[in-house]
Formats: C-alpha cells, structure tokens, sequence
C-alpha cells in the first residue's frame, strides 16, 4: 500500500523567497504537474521556511511518523522522488529524516520562530490550531497597564539593534493622554546578513499582525503602520494578503476578537534608503517626506509620526510579544543570560556551509553557531572573520569567537550584537577592503543631514585608499583615526556614529591587510586595541564608551 | 517629441493616482511609487502636478523624488537586473558578477545603449544565507555565478537552475 493509492498525501514546498530564489516554485510546479496527470495524489502546501536555507528547497511529506524532508530538491529530481516513494517517506539520497528531529532544528529554542516553516503562512485554521492568538486573546482581558507590566517584566528588549526595553517605551507611549496614537513596525530591515524579519513576514504574518494589535491594545493606538522596504516584494505581498484576512476575521478593524479595541493597519513600503531603517527617519519616510533622521528628543514615543506618540518596534521584537502574553513574562525572562532574556533569532549569511536560522537563547556563542551549526565556510577554506550587527557592526577575528552572543558582552568587546546577523568570511577576504566598503556604504547611504557623517564618510574612503596604496601611510593612519573620532563624536545617528566600528575593528584586528602585507610593528593600531578579556556571562553591566542608538 | 501629448497623459495618470491615495496619510511615497508602477519612472513632468495636487512645493516633490533610490527619472530596460553587493553576497563573490556585467560592457545604474537591460547594484536582498543574490524584473535569484547572471542580464531568466528552459 501507497499513499498514492488512497486519500492524497501531503506535501510542503516552501513559498519564503529565499528557496524561491533557489528553485521552489520549480518543484511545487513538478509535484503539481504529476499530480495533474493523475500519477499521484498530493496536496501541495505551500509553508514558510524552516530556516534551514542551505537545504532548499527542502520538501516535506506528511508521514505517519511526522514530516520528513528532502533536500535540496530540484524540479529535475521530483519525478525519480515520487517515483522512489516520496509520498511515504521512503528512502532517498536527497532523505534528511523526520524533520523535527533534525539536530540542527532540535537543539534550537523556537519561540519567536514556532510556527514558520511548519503552518501555511495564510492559513488562519493553521494559526489558530498552532496556538495562534492566544497571546491577544490574554492581552485584552488584561488593562493596558498590565500588557506593559507583563512585557516589562519579560525582559524582552527591542530586536532592531539597539536593544532598549520595550515595555518601558511602551509605558511612555501609554502615558502620554493624546486621542490619537500610533503603532509602527520597522520592516525596514536593511542590514546586511539579516532576514529575519523578512522570513517571519512571509512564514508567519498573523503572528505580527497579533503583536500589533496587542500593542495598540496596551498603549491606545488606533492605527498602525507597517513600514516594508521595498526589496521585499513577498513579505509585502504576504503581510497585505493576510491583512486582508485577519479583517475578514475580525482581527483587524472594529471590535476585535469582540472586544472593544479597535485597531487597522497598513502597509507602507520604503524605497531603498537603508537609512529609513531609523526610527525618526522612517517616520519622515511615512509621513511622505525625504528619509532625513530627526534629532531626538523629542523621542518618538512622545512625539512620533505626525507628531502623535508612536511605538516604532522591529518585527522581532513585535512578533515576540504574543508569545510572552500567552507564555507569561516569567518563561519568556528564564531564558537567556545577564540582562539579554529570552530567545534571538541569529541568521547565519555569508560563506558558510550551513546559512540559516537558528533562534537560542542569548548566551551561546558566536562559535557555536558559525562552526557548530554553521559548519564553518562553504568554500571549504579556513574562516577569518565574521562581521556581527549588520554593515555597522564589528568584524570579529577567530581568536573572539568564544564571546557569548549577548548585548553587553558585545559592547564590552568593541561590537554589537545588533539584529542578531553574522556574515561569515573565509580567509581570502581583504579587510582593508571591507574597512572601505564601510565607509563607501555610509557615503551611499547617509541621510546628509550631517557633515562627519556626509563628508567624513567620503573622505574616509579616500584615507582608507592611501593608506593601502602606501601613501604617507602613517599620517594617514592618524587621519583616519581622527576621522572615524569626529565620525563618532560628531553625528547625529548610529550611521555616522557606527560606521567607525567595522572599520576600526577591520584595522584592529587585522592591520596586515592595510600594510600591503607588511607586518609594520611601530604602527598603532587605530582604536588602542584593548585586550579582549574573556567576557563572563556574570560580570556586571557597564556602560561601555561603544554608541549604541537610539533612546526609546 | 510630442511633448504635449505625453505630458497630458503624465498628468492624468498623476491626478488619477493621487486621487486614489486622497484617504491616505502623508501618500506621497505610495503615489510616487504607483505613479513609477504605471509609467515605468517618474517622469519630469509629474513633479508640478504632484506639487499642485498635494499641495506641497515643487522643491519638496522634487526633494524626495531625488532621496529615494528606487525613484528612477528615466525608464529603465526592458530588464531590470539587480547585483546585491552587501557584506554577505561579497563574502561570496559578489565582486565577480559586477566584473562580469562590466565586461559585458554593462554600467553599474545605467541601461544598456539597445534599451535592453539596466543593472543596478542593491545593498541587501535578505538572501544572505544563499548569496550571492541577484534580483531580476523583481524576481530574487540565489546562489548565481557568472552563467546565470548571463541568462538574466539576456532576458532569458527561464532557464531553470541546471541549464535546461523549464515549462
Ligand atoms: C542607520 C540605522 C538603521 C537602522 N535600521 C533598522 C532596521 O532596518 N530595522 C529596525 O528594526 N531597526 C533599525 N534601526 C533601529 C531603529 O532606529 C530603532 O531603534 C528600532 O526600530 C526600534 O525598535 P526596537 O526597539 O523594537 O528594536 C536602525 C538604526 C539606525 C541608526
Ligand atoms: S549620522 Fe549620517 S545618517 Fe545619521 S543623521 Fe547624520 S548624516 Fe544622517
Ligand atoms: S547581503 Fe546580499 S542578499 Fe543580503
């Protein structure tokens, strides 16, 4: 007996754009195609990715036993596959196994990514039965004050990069006594090396339209906006869609789940400025004009889009929030180390074997997850360097990989955990290189609103180039120390104000790569390189002399 | 040039646009980017008649027009090809895809001299973990080496990932 002989069987091909990129729609047009033809009987669903993005598209079927995966799979491979047994889990060279217990899945603590890659995303049957919306349903029997106090009290710090807590910006946004307020989402994602937010759209976009509801629940917002960056046409089309939806369903709109609240949200979509990924500048970008930051104070939660007291919260940290509410701040708060609680959702992007997503709790270390999971390079050669927090971030030398992933210790090391990206380099990479790119990025991508960021950016460029081509080299050094100096000082946003981090830290840890492969011993390395001490998990807090942005 | 007859139609389609945005908060960026949806770029002409209509200056229009990226002022090719050239596709050799459309005497921003293809470069697809990662004619394209950038920046993206043309 066969699957294919009785009640279809069924199978998830992924819809999230990364196996997209690399075949999916091919193998679901396959599988559909021989299900046409009468062949075989098969449902195909179309899921979200389980992050296991090296093995798109990987393909699951429904099993007795649960769901095992194949991958990666190409159209070419789908009729041997059904032909082999597909539809009953039978061996194969492409067979990975009952996907839940995959090590690399298993040892993960899914909690912001529980549903993505298991549901159809657009499913609210699937969401509903996979533990969707008790978190609002447990938020609007609570006063507001107690949705903040309960997010308070988890822990749970904003995951756009600058890590501030979101209830006590919340408590702002719920104190202030203005009729109408407002709940934006940063969607903007433009960090290198992140997709988090992106893969949680497209895998699971109920789950943000909860957390928003649930927000303008505890704060008394009515509307909200969801700020896309355009280079994201699925996670657009997948969050309108499923808005749509959750109207249709009353989860949207007047009324919600029969409560009093009222709330409607909209999608609003960037249009390439990295910089619009800012909260203030983002804001000016919603209000329909140039992506220029605004000086803070005032903070946005006081005076936010159109004036009106504003939640601006990353996808992360909003699609965390129905989890907390159903789960209880308390086992949100037992996970992680230090004043890092809960789970983040690291991607792991760049040369590396095994790319992905991998949601812990804060403390594992950088290590761990580029040579244990990651599986080291794909290219096969010896790893370098790893770039963490996205295009303003550090490169890490090998010799740092034992930190934990956690906000201070990062910060105590001259880094920044950020959205939680890490871009894995092998050793062929040219940090001088990188160090430019730095700045050229920052060039490209500066509001303008101020000059070291505007021209020191530039000039840096400029700086970097000499110095590689040997001109006055140690003068230039001096200059361009002085220069990433006023870059920090001077500006007005994390852009100018970080990009000194990956270049400095470029110049740090690997000053050979600027001295054309002389090793020039009387050179000061630019920032005094101050000895990584290993970071205890323990040690106290400390504010450390790195900019962290933002304030609330 | 029929300079009339193309600007009459750059303004109703304009004045149609906003109008369909009038409920809308602050709409400019969602008129400018239905208004570049429908004619392909944002035209010269639409900078008064968007002025006039949302009641905003011409400098301000023109101002944000200019600030955005993804706002072209002439049209683009008749394919649009997108070379991601952000940390993570560079850790793989995003380097060389550049090199390759140069030596296919292909300008980084600008449209080929047949009209036929525009390559851009883009900081960040959100396809880090398959890079490097090319976007063409909005559709994201993952682990490409030279031959595939080849097929996409000929038009012939249908090519399935081992070389055959697929249904
Ligand atoms: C240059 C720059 C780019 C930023 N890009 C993003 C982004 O793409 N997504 C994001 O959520 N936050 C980004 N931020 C952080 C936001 O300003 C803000 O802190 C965040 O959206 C607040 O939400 P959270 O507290 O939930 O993290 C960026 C900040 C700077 C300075
Ligand atoms: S630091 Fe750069 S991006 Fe930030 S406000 Fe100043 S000019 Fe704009
Ligand atoms: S860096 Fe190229 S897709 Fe993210």
């Amino acid at each position: 007996m066969n699957n294919s002989s009785h009640t279809a069987a069924t199978v998830y091909v992924p819809r999230d754009s990364a196996a997209r990129s690399v075949g999916a729609d091919e193998v679901a047009g396959a599988l559909q195609r021989a299900a046409t033809r009468g062949d075989f009987a098969i449902d195909v669903v179309r899921n979200g990715s389980r992050g296991m993005l090296w093995l798109e598209p990987m393909v699951e079927v429904v099993t007795p036993q649960g769901r095992v995966g194949y991958g990666p799979v190409t159209a070419e491979d789908v009729d041997g596959l059904l032909a082999a047994g597909l539809l009953d889990g039978a061996d194969h060279p492409l067979r990975l196994g009952l996907v839940d217990e995959l090590p690399w899945l298993a040892r993960q603590t899914r909690v912001t990514f529980a549903r993505v890659g298991v549901t159809d995303p657009l499913s609210t049957r699937d969401y509903v039965e996979h533990g969707g919306l008790a978190g609002l349903r447990a938020a609007l029997d609570m006063t507001p004050a107690d949705v903040v106090a309960e997010v308070t009290e988890s822990g749970l710090r904003g995951r756009g990069g600058a890590g501030f807590p979101a209830g006590i910006k919340w408590n702002t946004v719920l104190g202030c006594a203005d009729e109408l307020k407002f709940v934006c989402c940063n969607a903007d994602e433009g960090d290198s090396g992140t997709f988090a937010d992106r893969m949680v759209m497209e895998g699971d976009p109920f789950l943000l339209i909860e957390g928003m509801t649930i927000a303008s629940h505890a704060v008394g917002a009515s509307e909200g906006y969801l700020y896309i960056r355009s280079e994201y046409p699925d996670a657009i089309a997948t969050m309108r869609e499923a808005i749509e939806i959750a109207r249709e369903h009353g989860w949207l709109g007047k009324g919600i789940l029969g409560s009093a609240l009222d709330f409607d949200l909209h999608v609003r979509v960037g249009a390439g400025a990295y910089i619009c990924g800012e909260e203030t500048s983002m804001l000016e970008s919603l209000e329909g004009k140039r992506g220029t930051v605004r000086a803070k104070p005032p903070i946005p939660a006081i005076e936010g889009l159109f004036g009106k007291p504003t939640v601006v919260n990353n996808v992360l940290t909003l699609t965390t929030v129905p989890v907390v509410l159903a789960k209880g701040a308390k086992a949100y708060q037992d996970l992680g180390v230090g004043r890092s609680r809960g789970t983040q959702v690291f991607q792991l992007g760049g040369n590396i074997a095994r790319g992905g997503i991998v949601e812990t709790a804060f403390g594992i270390t950088l290590r761990e997850l580029v040579e244990d999971y990651g599986g080291g390079t794909r290219t096969g050669r010896p790893l370098r360097t790893a770039q963490v927090g996205g295009p303003l971030g550090a490169y890490l030398p090998t010799s740092m990989f034992d930190l934990p992933m956690d906000y201070e210790a990062f910060a105590e090391a001259g880094a920044m955990l950020g959205h939680g990206g890490i871009v894995v380099f092998d050793d062929s990479v040219d940090m001088a290189a990188q160090a430019r790119f730095a700045m050229e990025f920052c060039a490209e991508e500066s509001c303008g609103k101020c000059t070291p960021c505007r021209v020191g950016s530039v000039r840096g460029v400029e700086v970097i180039d000499k110095i590689v081509a040997g001109t006055h080299r140690d003068e230039n050094l001096a200059l361009l120390e002085d220069l990433c100096d006023l870059m920090t000082d001077g500006s007005l946003c994390a852009m100018g104000g970080l990009t000194p981090m990956p270049v400095r830290s470029a110049l740090t840890h690997f000053p050979d790569d600027f001295l054309g492969g002389r090793r020039l011993l009387d050179i000061q390395p630019v920032q005094a390189s101050r000895p990584i001490q290993p970071v205890q998990v323990s040690q106290p807090v400390q504010a450390s002399g790195v900019r962290t942005e933002g304030t609330a | 040039m029929t300079i009339s007859g193309s600007d009459m139609s750059v303004e109703s389609v304009v004045r149609r646009v906003v109008a369909d945005h009038r409920d809308q908060r602050g709409a400019l960026l969602p008129v400018l980017h239905a208004v570049q949806a429908e004619l392909g770029h944002v035209p010269q002409e639409a900078i008064p008649v968007l002025a006039d209509e949302l009641n905003l200056s011409r400098a301000d229009v023109h101002g944000v027009v200019t600030f955005y990226h993804d706002f072209r002022r002439e049209p683009a090719g008749r394919t649009t090809v997108r070379i991601c050239r952000a940390e993570a596709c560079q850790a793989l050799g995003a380097d060389r895809l550049v090199s390759y459309a140069r030596e296919s005497g292909l300008t980084l921003g600008e449209t080929s001299a047949d009209g036929s293809v525009t390559v851009e470069q883009v900081f960040c697809l959100g396809n880090c973990a398959l890079g490097p990662a090319v976007e063409a004619n909005g559709r994201l394209y993952g682990r490409v080496g030279p031959a595939r950038l080849g097929s996409l920046l000929n038009g012939t993206p249908n090519e399935t990932l081992d070389g055959t043309v697929s249904a």
